[in-house]
């Protein structure tokens, strides 16, 4: 009976993103993004890391690499493709911390209240508060640069704003009738909160994290950019980065600075996009509208 | 706003700045890179040596002497002195700070004005081609990196029209004949700057502006003053966007540490002198003393801005009294 009700409820969310044109133009941009970097490599004969001869550097775009190769002679398009599984890989490990770290928080917070309460909003504002950039950016300049190391950092910074929605709906929650009976009937804080609270407020934090998943992404292409990614890692913002670094704006290397930039933009898109429609789907009253 | 409440924001602000200071304070001194550590890896460190280094970084008194000289350093706004340019960190950074409010300012009162028209518009003509239009436009400026966004205004604005100068403040060596040359030329190089952190902002604000208005014209008093045969022209003046104007202010104050992300790329794309490319510089030269000044000023401000409006707030929206 309950897994029929569930079943329903996912059908009916199923439909209305196929209805609601923003979550399926994010959906078919992301659908995209993901088959390249499963498959994409399949079909490109070159390894995004290797440099080429002398005369195959910064080569335009043409039948060999299709779009063309940079500084140091390593296929474009080989490199874009490594960097969506780059950042499909940064956003959702970064979002998955964030989104564990920001619910324990949130439900800590809002179950337990007083003091707990007083404590974790305070360092929560601190995190929401606090310019995120900079902060990011000197811990990564402290911590090293690898690649885990950014999605850690990226994770642990950008949970407040979760916590905060989880704290404000566990609160609501907690008030109503089926957990004052569970509470009655003797259940411990564990439980009801595993089997009760997080249940109901599972979907707002679901439509929260679509968005920190683009907040990730760009992060990890602008600190790349800056100068404090990983090496070797082929990633959007380390094309950037080089493409930067070597002029390609003012030597007029189009394919070097362009394609990755726009890659960047249509994935943050999709991800903002489909987060913005969870929130319409989610949220009845904005639905109506 | 009645005292309580205000009197409880404040102490909120002041915990958070706390925290910041705390924060601050372990970030330098447990990770890699603090002044002693390097002497204590050079293998010709004499005992004596280290002592004397203890001594010079107050590293010699218990940990609680430290910290409060260090909180005492910060308040009275003594943050050492500056690896790279040898000089006090408040020197350089004072040199630093009114090149980024004005090009921040620039780009905000830009991007809040367009913010709002293109809102408005939206909102009014919703579900049109234009509403579409503009929310397509917010959404792809939204989701741009603004440093990005940088290297293509180059690209279009410098390196094809040749109209724009690529990066500092002023062109280097140039005599100006009279005031009204400079501000040409500081002009001139404010623009690219300027325009492109206001594009990067826009979306946003007109985001937000649409959403709000859109609310605020599906209440039942807009139906009224409807009802009543108001112009929809008066209606939108008087009735809809005075309330729909009220969280923007919200917007633009939690947006501001968004703002100074976006000041730092920009900043180190086209060179202009601001703190946000001294924070950049500090970072590649991992100058810490002056890192952790900027970082300080940065986010202190930030928490007193987000105060402020919290307060103006419950000033301009008399239904916050609790």
């Amino acid at each position: 009976m309950k897994s029929e009700l569930r079943k329903r409820k996912i059908i009916e969310f199923l439909q209305a993103i196929r209805d609601n044109k923003m979550a399926l133009t994010g959906s078919i941009i992301l659908g995209i993004f993901i088959l390249a970097a499963v498959f994409g490599s399949v079909f490109i004969p070159f390894s995004p890391l290797e440099f080429g001869e002398v005369d195959e550097m910064l080569l335009p775009p043409g039948p060999g690499h299709l779009l063309g190769t940079d500084d140091m002679g390593r296929d474009v398009f080989a490199n874009l493709i490594a960097g969506s599984r780059i950042s499909l890989f940064v956003g959702f490990t970064a979002t998955l911390i964030s989104m564990v770290i920001g619910t324990i928080v949130g439900l800590t917070s809002g179950y337990f209240g007083k003091m707990t309460d007083q404590i974790l909003m305070r360092i929560t504002d601190f995190f929401l508060v606090i310019p995120w950039l900079p902060l990011v950016m000197v811990l990564a300049a402290m911590l090293g640069s690898s690649i885990f190391i950014i999605i850690v950092v990226i994770g642990v910074t950008s949970w407040a704003g979760t916590a905060r929605v989880v704290r404000s709906q566990t609160l609501s929650v907690k008030e109503r009738q089926f957990v004052e009976r569970t509470v009655s009937i003797g259940a411990d804080s564990g439980h009801i909160i595993i089997r009760h609270i997080l249940p109901n407020i599972f979907p707002l934090v679901f439509a929260n994290t679509v968005l920190i998943v683009a907040v990730a992404i760009t992060s990890e292409t602008t600190l790349s950019f800056l100068g404090l990614g990983d090496p070797s890692t082929p990633s959007w913002g380390m094309m950037l980065h080089y493409a930067f670094e070597c002029g390609a704006a003012s030597t007029g290397a189009y394919w070097y600075y362009l394609p990755p930039g726009i890659c960047v933009v249509a994935i943050v898109l999709a991800f903002t996009l489909i987060g913005y429609a969870f929130d319409e789907i989610l949220n009845p009253k904005l639905r109506k509208r | 706003m009645n005292k309580k409440l205000l009197m409880k924001k404040a102490i909120y602000a002041l915990i958070t700045i706390f925290i910041v200071l705390v924060f601050n304070y372990f970030l330098f001194r447990i990770l890699p890179g603090d002044p002693l550590a390097m002497l204590l890896r050079n293998p010709k460190a004499t005992p004596e040596m280290i002592e004397a280094a203890k001594q010079l970084f107050g590293l010699d008194k218990p940990w609680y002497t430290q910290f409060f000289d260090y909180i005492e350093n910060m308040l009275t706004g003594d943050y050492g002195t500056s690896f790279f340019y040898k000089k006090p960190v408040s020197d350089v950074i004072a040199g630093r700070i009114m090149p980024t409010l004005i090009m921040v300012g620039f780009a905000e009162v830009l991007a809040i004005i367009i913010g709002i028209l293109l809102g408005v518009i939206a909102a009014w003509k919703r579900g049109t081609r234009l509403d579409v239009g503009m929310l397509g436009f917010s959404l792809i400026t939204y989701s741009m990196p603004a440093f990005w966004l940088g290297m293509i205004m180059v690209v279009i604005f410098c390196v094809n029209l040749h109209l724009l100068p690529t990066s500092g403040m002023l062109t280097p060596g140039a005599t100006y004949a009279n005031t009204f040359e400079f501000l040409v030329d500081y002009g001139r190089h404010l623009i690219l700057p300027s325009v492109t952190l206001g594009i990067c902002l826009v979306g946003e604000y007109a985001l937000t502006m649409r959403n709000t208005l859109t609310d605020v014209l599906s209440e039942d008093y807009i139906t009224t003053a409807k009802a009543k045969g108001f112009s929809s022209g008066y209606i939108l003046r008087k009735h809809a966007l005075p309330n729909a104007m009220l969280p923007m202010v919200t917007i633009i104050a939690i947006n501001l540490g968004f703002v100074v992300g976006g000041t730092v790329q920009i900043e180190a794309i086209f060179s202009w002198p601001g703190l946000g490319s001294l924070m950049y510089d500090a970072l590649r030269a991992r100058d810490y003393p002056l890192l952790q000044g900027v970082f300080l000023l940065i986010t202190v401000s930030v928490v007193l801005a987000n105060f402020i409006a919290d307060i103006m707030y419950s000033y301009i929206d008399p239904r916050v009294k609790e």
